[in-house]
């Protein structure tokens, strides 16, 4: 079981990013997804975030408990949700909007300049889908080929192949940094804390 | 007479989708075939009506915003006896508002679905989270005395698959069925497989078809009690609906003899069929210590909680209510005779554990995992107590 946190301001599309992966997931990987976010005033301004847990069997508790893997795309996201993240567990940042603590190696970190490369591609909306990339590269959570079939209903049709650029773009940047990484093992072991 | 056809295509949106459990209750009324939805928009209820007024123009179907909850539960049996299936979707204080016409919908008969999306009280209480505190006002809020099926749904899919049998129900017993799900289950998304028009089954509505001049709207003391046929407001029948006592021509009999024939129909027809009605899902129950009787959002955690148990050597059975009234008396008054303890989590301070009590009748030890609201139980407070229940 994994249980995944994206997190950070409205508008980022963070409740976006756990429905295209939970969609990609529940869909089209075989296995099981529930996706949860956070709703009513506290999912106004400030930290947004939606929760995903992942499993080969059905889940029963639908919210996050210890998170895996934690995506912050804002400081206060990361401020807020970091202490939380499980010892070992993944934690993917948007490198030019978070400003991160000294590293103490108590999580694996991976940033992303996601919010540059979606403006490289045109538009800075595109970032929660170079986001979605990057994480399917670093977590093996969800594959490429599912992603791209739960995209059409969740963005606009004009914008379905800039999205799969972007999502390409991350994905391509994520395995450059696990080869870099590679003989470093990023492993499912880390991702799965709280395996039932 | 319960006639059973096959769904109508242009309301089915066949294949598997990754829905959240409220569009999963409308997909599951447009499949039913509800052609009419009048509703009130209210947290977090309202994704339900949303989906609805999006979805049944190309269904052929027809939504009402409404000014408020107490006209959209009048709107829907006015919509059913025009001929429609009919729902409305609504929270806490928006149930509260309809209780005096479900008690009209209940003695005229009406068939209806009503789901609420709950969420935490009393008043305005908690708008955005979940609970499961309206499980006695479904039951008990209008005045006098009726009966009603209430439904949970623990899942997306439950909601659609729910939303199917809940109408088939208010149209086998005529009678206004309800959807008691809650916030949790409302707005999580899992995957929800919609089949094919073909393997979907509706119940039709009982269509008079006799001479017009000796149509009468009720039937009293037929086998199993069972209603009589309904027609459409409109097509030339002469017939009466009040909500005052009435004879089989619905016509206002204020006498005690009248009274003892009407009310004895409406609450008859659901108790005397109450083991058509009631679906549960039991586990393990063969030699059990302790059992957990949950229903809802709230069984997922549990099975977490008896899993663990057993882990631990506890005999521990698993029984989830799907059907919460008519309760299942029979099959709870069976398990508190071979248990130590029946473990009753609720998210509420201890509703349903009443009923159990009530059945149970002092035969084993029970055990109420009760909270104000607001949150799924921690797995480890229903462990506890089945621990205590084995003690």
């Amino acid at each position: 079981m994994m249980e995944v946190r994206f997190s950070g301001f409205g508008g980022q599309g963070i409740v976006r990013c756990a429905l295209i992966t939970g969609k990609a997931i529940s869909l089209y990987d075989n296995k099981f997804a529930t996706m949860t976010q956070s709703f009513g005033p506290e999912a106004r301004g400030g930290a947004c975030s939606s929760q995903l847990v992942v499993s080969e069997s059905r889940v029963l508790y639908p919210y996050v408990t210890v998170p895996g893997v934690l995506v912050a795309l804002s400081q206060e996201a990361y401020n807020l949700y970091e202490p939380e993240l499980g010892n070992g567990g993944i934690l993917i940042v948007e490198q030019d909007l978070v400003k991160q603590k000294p590293d103490t190696g108590r999580v694996q970190v991976f940033p992303v300049p996601a919010t540059r490369f979606a403006e490289e591609l045109g538009n800075r909306l595109f970032a929660n889908l170079v986001v979605i990339g990057f994480f399917a590269a670093v977590t093996k959570c969800v594959t490429p080929d599912a992603v791209k079939k739960a995209l059409p209903e969740l963005v606009p049709g004009r914008f379905l192949k800039a999205n799969i650029q972007a999502f390409d773009k991350g994905y391509a940047y994520g395995n450059e940094i696990m080869a870099a990484k590679s003989g470093a093992s990023v492993t499912a072991d880390a991702m799965s804390e709280g395996v039932e | 007479m319960v006639r059973k056809v096959k769904a109508d295509p242009k309301g089915v949106l066949e294949g598997p989708h990754f829905m959240d459990g409220d569009h999963a209750l409308a997909e599951g009324a447009l499949a039913a075939g509800c052609r009419f939805f009048a509703g009130y928009p209210i947290t977090p209820s309202t994704e339900t009506a949303e989906r609805f007024a999006e979805r049944c123009p190309e269904a052929g179907g027809l939504f009402i915003q409404m000014e408020d909850e107490i006209a959209s539960i009048t709107a829907l049996i006015g919509g059913a006896w025009g001929g429609q299936k009919v729902m409305t979707v609504t929270s806490g204080p928006g149930f509260s508002l309809m209780m005096e016409n479900i008690g009209l919908a209940c003695m005229t008969e009406t068939p209806m679905v009503i789901a609420n999306v709950q969420r935490g009280g009393p008043s305005t209480g908690l708008p955005t989270l979940t609970a499961q505190q309206e499980m006695m006002q479904v039951r008990w809020g209008s005045h006098g005395d009726y009966r009603v099926i209430a439904l949970v749904p623990d899942s997306p899919q439950e909601c659609f698959d729910l939303a199917i049998e809940a109408f088939n129900l208010s149209e086998t017993y005529r009678t206004p069925v309800f959807i008691m799900t809650d916030e949790t289950v409302g707005h999580m998304h899992e995957k929800v497989v919609i089949p094919p028009a073909s393997e979907i089954e509706v119940v039709e509505r009982n269509w008079y078809t006799g001479p017009k001049d000796q149509y009468k709207p009720y039937k009293f003391g037929a086998e199993n009690h069972m209603p009589g046929p309904m027609v459409k407001v409109g097509d030339g029948y002469r017939f009466h609906v009040t909500g005052l006592v009435h004879d089989e021509r619905g016509y206002p009999q204020a006498t005690v003899e009248a009274g003892k024939i009407n009310i004895t129909h409406i609450i008859e027809k659901i108790d005397s069929n109450a083991d058509k009605i009631i679906r549960f899902e039991a586990d393990q129950l063969e030699g059990a210590e302790v059992v957990v009787v949950s229903y809802g959002i709230t069984s997922r955690i549990a099975i977490k909680a008896v899993m663990d148990a057993r882990k631990q050597g506890i005999k521990t059975g698993n029984f989830r209510m799907i059907t919460a009234w008519p309760f299942p008396e029979k099959q709870i008054r069976e398990i508190a005779s071979k248990v130590k303890a029946i473990v009753v989590p609720e998210i509420n301070y201890g509703q349903m554990v009443r009923e159990v009590e009530r059945v149970a009748g002092g035969r084993c030890k029970v055990i109420s995992v009760n909270s104000t609201g607001g949150a799924v139980h921690d797995p480890s407070e229903i462990l506890a107590a089945i621990k205590e229940g084995r003690s």
